[in-house]
């Protein structure tokens, strides 16, 4: 019996004089088979992280090994689910131990039960590849399953069954391998969650994730395949800017990963999505969703596996020619985790107690989103949007600032913005895009030059008002002259009428890019209008008082999505009140 | 009852070590027991082989390597449960001190608690009516929800939640059952007899569980006082039907003895000098709060704490606030102002409160009028940093008329007083006066037909008299 638990500090137990067991692989501990994994090996002492609360646990309990590292059951059934962070379905515990989660819950992954109506795409004789598909099914009514050959393998298809009903474990073909031997096919496949599932190559970005978000879509655009972080202290509306993008961007499938928040969030996510209908496809949003939550009060460890499980089912829909968005919130609490796991195993502190290894990780992890050519052919991406919750809401902390150097997307959430209800509140000052160049091209040719030159000018009004605001706040804005004092006013037009989006509003909770553009130009064309009168010395408050400036912020109420001709109603009233008071 | 072990290997501020044991849990309970007799409670907080580190509750001084005797209970620390826990009041661990002898326990339970199943939790919609103006309108409370108070010391904080538990329980409905579990950490004796003396005055006395850890009790009691409350609360919830209104004071304290725990276990620090895991820490004491799919009861929190420094950035209501759903912030300004109760409104939140509020819930312009009170006061802000440059003379009359709106939402809206109840209606209704006194173009948050509805420069008049005559 030399495989037994020697010490136990929270969640890191330690076994004494054992060779059996190797790094990264799963084990159980104790009799309530508690799931871990072994994180350090040394001659004399074998250190395991433990998924779940150790209260109870003894030393001289035995420890099992699985031969395995940990590791994702991949298959029909993921999607519509909900998980821990080691992908453990929460109904099934749910069912199995009420309201209150147990510790040592043994569930499958996926439902073992049910059966799909299976297609299968091989006939004997065939010779596949790795991440070639043998079988589809429809694992939902939008999306089709394609079974893929687990990448380490190949052969020559030997045997396939007929077309018809299977359960995830029954067997469906059987290949023979160069060296000889007979594997069995399934549905179902396992892969480790910290190693990237491999692919055929990385293709260069050039098409937008749309989000239906103006100050995202117009400003600071994401690629499919992209990286960006939404950093934010609390109450400035990380969460909801993640909802609204999980919501509403034109992605096949979202991986939603709760890690370490708030249970209500989660309970409201659930609810909202499987409500939800899919503008695209006419079906719950659930039907496309895969949600991870492992909040705040459950293991840390799990906490911290629970990246790495949503990342690598998101890569298992990329392979299938997916494009899938995963939204981490947060990564900030993950950190944590690594940083809470780190200090138990005693190990040296870096910056701020958080671990050297701390930016080696979320490089790895945002490293794994990209466009690319999975193994067997097509196309499939995979998009990263985390958000960070900096202590203290200061940008400069570690976590804040590595991320900062792996995304390439950044959409920094300000204080003042919430505080004043401005949502989303993106500082469009400090907040960039480095995609902007690649996309381009896409942009030029689905809305033409124009949108591009619409969005320029955008930027420049608002970073004019950023410099006038810095006079402003010292003498009043009396004192300007006119032109700059109409900077102000249109500003305030962008601010409010563009840039500001209200979630719980029908139309603007998602803004197509058409209508985006149509927004800009008519802001741009008050704007030209409105300077010629003040080169003719007609006061900028004179133009305010005619009620036009009201009438363009609202627009983006009062123009349906689906009545886009409407806008064009504008521009004679933008001359018509402008001509009433030359 | 196992064997007794005598003696010990090391002492060290709370914890001991303990040779040669055998057959013990992680987290389990044990009695030191004294040589005059007294017994000690203490837990197991970390095993090496046959070598277990015991935190000792009520402090290790007096004990020396010999003149103890250590036994172990095989159980976590538990909590007796039964309705009987009303109107009796505990020490941190859960025993009683109020002289009415020990509970007879119908069930007991392990203080950790377990995490609630996010898919068995019902998403909190009701909401709880304090019937003060600031909260209801612009950060409603929501019963399941968990919304701390940032104060400072000497500011009213208690006073507020005093309030918040007269208000709440006379307009709840007359047949649910509502009860206060009250967890007191490392609070003076004077703030116990404070809130004790309040119960009192609005008869809920008899419905009040308390939990009292004075600052003069020992730490490691600190660290289990939630807890225990959080049981307690637990029980009457989700077993028994019954509102809970838990209120948490002084975190600050709470985390301050966990620091003071951490590094007497040698633990690497992290920020300030707090652990690592104050954040999974913390989350396990207010994810505690909710509703259970199905059942009839629900744990509302509010928590206390006093920023040091009134620091909202100190690692304590910082980590609070991510998991926290919103915060009420105080302001020191106001307070020394005489404003009561002194509600910083743009720093405050209510998360859950967009779903709780509006039709069906309170009225339906609930969530137009509050943004725009945000929004508004967020540009008096503004107008006042440019009127302290400039002058106030020197303004646009628009800012002028922000700088009016915001005297007189302040001396109105947010100074209410201890005695005071106002539905919800009065509060809505007085912010619709208060937004009369801006031009209509300035309502960019709400639409046109709840303008013409509600909107009227006439209503603003009341505000103008009023201010002559104060002045």
């Amino acid at each position: 019996m030399s495989n037994t638990v020697y010490s136990i500090n929270g969640p890191v137990v330690k076994m004494k004089d054992t060779r059996d067991f190797s790094m990264m692989e799963m084990v159980y501990v104790g009799n309530k088979k508690l799931v871990g994994e072994v994180i350090g090996i040394t001659d004399a002492m074998t250190t395991i992280q433990v998924y779940e609360s150790t209260t109870g646990l003894k030393p001289g309990e035995p420890v099992y090994s699985t031969g395995a590292p940990l590791s994702v059951t991949l298959g029909p059934g993921i999607l519509q689910n909900i998980y821990d962070g080691i992908q453990r379905p929460l109904q099934d515990i749910a069912a199995q131990s009420g309201a209150f989660i147990d510790e040592g819950s043994s569930v499958s992954p996926l439902d073992e039960k049910k059966t799909y109506p299976v297609t299968l795409k091989v006939r004997p004789g065939d010779y596949l590849k790795g991440g070639m598909v043998y079988a589809t099914c429809p694992e939902t009514p939008i999306i089709e399953h394609r079974c893929m050959l687990s990448p380490l393998l190949e052969g020559e298809v030997i045997k396939v069954s007929p077309d018809g009903d299977y359960t995830i474990n029954d067997v469906v073909a059987v290949i023979r391998t160069s060296k000889g031997e007979e594997k069995e096919l399934t549905l179902c496949q396992k892969w480790p969650i910290r190693t990237p599932r491999p692919v055929a190559k990385r293709l260069p970005i050039e098409r937008p994730l749309i989000t239906g978000q103006r100050v995202i879509d117009t400003l600071f655009p994401i690629a499919k395949g992209g990286t960006a972080a939404v950093p934010g202290g609390f109450g400035t509306g990380k969460t909801m800017t993640q909802h609204q993008l999980a919501k509403w961007c034109d992605a096949d499938i979202i991986v939603y990963i709760g890690c370490g928040e708030r249970g209500n969030e989660m309970t409201q996510v659930l609810e909202e999505f499987s409500e939800l209908i899919d503008p695209k496809t006419g079906r719950a949003m659930t039907d496309r969703t895969v949600l991870i939550a492992n909040t705040s009060n459950m293991p840390v460890a799990a906490r911290e596996a629970s990246i790495y499980t949503g990342i690598t089912l998101a890569e298992y829909y990329r392979d299938m020619g997916y494009h899938v968005a995963i939204m981490a919130d947060s990564t900030s609490r993950w950190a944590e985790a690594l940083r809470e796991i780190s200090g138990r195993l005693e190990e040296m502190p870096a910056e701020e107690g958080f671990p050297a290894y701390l930016p080696s990780r979320l490089a790895e992890f945002y490293e794994r989103a990209g466009y690319m050519v999975p193994l067997g052919g097509g196309e499939g991406s995979v998009t990263i949007i985390g958000a960070v919750s900096p202590q203290g809401s200061d940008f400069s902390e570690p976590v804040t600032q590595n991320t900062k150097r792996f995304v390439r997307a950044f959409w920094a959430l300000d204080k003042a913005l919430a505080y004043a209800r401005h949502y989303p509140a993106i500082n469009w000052m400090t907040s960039y895009s480095e995609y902007m160049e690649e996309l381009g091209d896409w942009f030029k040719k689905e809305l033409g030059e124009e949108f591009l030159t619409c969005r320029q000018r955008l930027a420049s009004i608002l970073g004019e008002e950023a410099r006038l605001m810095e006079i402003v706040k010292l003498i009043g804005s009396d004192v300007l002259p006119e032109d700059q004092k109409l900077v102000i006013e249109v500003s305030k037009l962008i601010r409010v009428g563009f840039l500001q989006q209200n979630a719980f509003h029908a139309d603007d909770t998602y803004v197509p890019l058409e209508k985006q553009l149509g927004m800009m130009k008519i802001i741009l064309y008050f704007n030209d209008a409105a300077m010629e009168l003040v080169k003719k010395n007609i006061p900028v408050s004179l133009i305010a008082q005619t009620g036009i400036l009201d009438t363009i912020v609202k627009m983006k109420y009062n123009i349906p999505n689906n009545q886009l001709e409407k806008m064009e109603e504008y521009y004679p009233l933008i001359d018509e009140k402008l001509a009433s008071i030359q | 009852m196992s064997v007794q072990i005598l003696g010990l290997k090391e002492i060290n501020g709370p914890l001991v070590v303990l040779d040669h044991v055998t057959d013990v849990g992680y987290d389990e309970m044990a009695e030191l027991c004294m040589e005059d007799g007294t017994r000690r409670l203490a837990r197991v907080v970390e095993i090496e082989g046959d070598r277990a580190v015991l935190q000792v509750f009520e402090g290790t001084s007096g004990i020396s390597l010999k003149n103890v005797r250590t036994s172990f209970q095989g159980h976590p620390m538990e909590m007796p449960l039964t309705t009987e826990l009303m109107g009796r009041i505990f020490n941190g661990a859960g025993t009683p001190i109020d002289g009415l002898g020990p509970i007879l326990a119908s069930e007991r339970a392990d203080i950790n608690g377990k995490p609630l199943n996010p898919v068995s939790r019902e998403y909190p919609r009701n909401y709880i009516r304090t019937g003060i103006s600031s909260i209801d309108a612009l950060i409603t409370l929501i019963r399941g929800q968990k919304l701390p108070i940032f104060s400072g010391s000497g500011m009213n904080h208690n006073k507020l939640a005093a309030q918040i538990v007269k208000q709440a329980q006379i307009s709840g409905d007359g047949d649910e059952k509502f009860a206060v579990v009250f967890a007191a950490m490392g609070v003076k004796n004077d703030v116990a007899d404070y809130f004790k003396k309040q119960f009192e005055e609005s008869g809920v006395l008899e419905r009040v569980v308390m939990f009292l850890n004075l600052s003069s009790d020992p730490i490691v009691e600190r660290i289990l006082t939630p807890r225990c409350a959080l049981a307690a609360a637990e029980y009457l919830a989700y077993e028994k039907g019954m509102h809970i209104l838990v209120i948490l004071t002084d975190m600050t304290s709470y985390a301050e003895a966990l620091r003071e725990f951490s590094s007497s276990k040698g633990e690497i620090p992290g920020r300030k000098g707090y652990p690592g895991y104050l954040y999974s820490d913390l989350a396990s004491i207010y994810e505690r709060a909710g509703i259970v799919k199905g059942g009839k009861g629900s744990v509302t929190q509010i928590p206390i704490l006093t920023m040091p420094n009134d620091d909202i950035t100190h690692p304590v209501p910082d980590l609070t606030g991510y998991i926290t759903e919103g915060q009420i912030v105080l302001d020191r300004t106001m307070d020394q102002n005489g404003i009561y109760p002194p509600v910083s409104i743009l720093p405050s939140l209510s998360r859950l409160m967009k779903d709780g509020i509006g039709e069906g819930y309170t009225r339906a312009d609930h969530s137009a009028v509050s943004n725009q009170l945000f929004s508004a006061y967020a540009k008096v802000q503004d107008a006042r940093a440019l009127a302290s440059v400039i002058g106030e003379e020197e303004l646009s009359d628009t800012d002028k008329s922000y700088l009016e709106f915001g005297r007189m939402f302040e001396q109105y809206f947010l100074d209410q007083g201890f005695s005071e109840n106002r539905t919800i209606e009065q509060t809505l209704e007085l912010g619709w006066d208060l937004l009369s006194l801006l031009s209509r173009e300035e309502l960019d948050r709400i639409d046109e037909m709840m303008i013409t509805q509600f909107y009227n420069p006439q209503r603003a008049k009341r505000f103008r008299r009023g201010a002559a005559q104060t002045r």
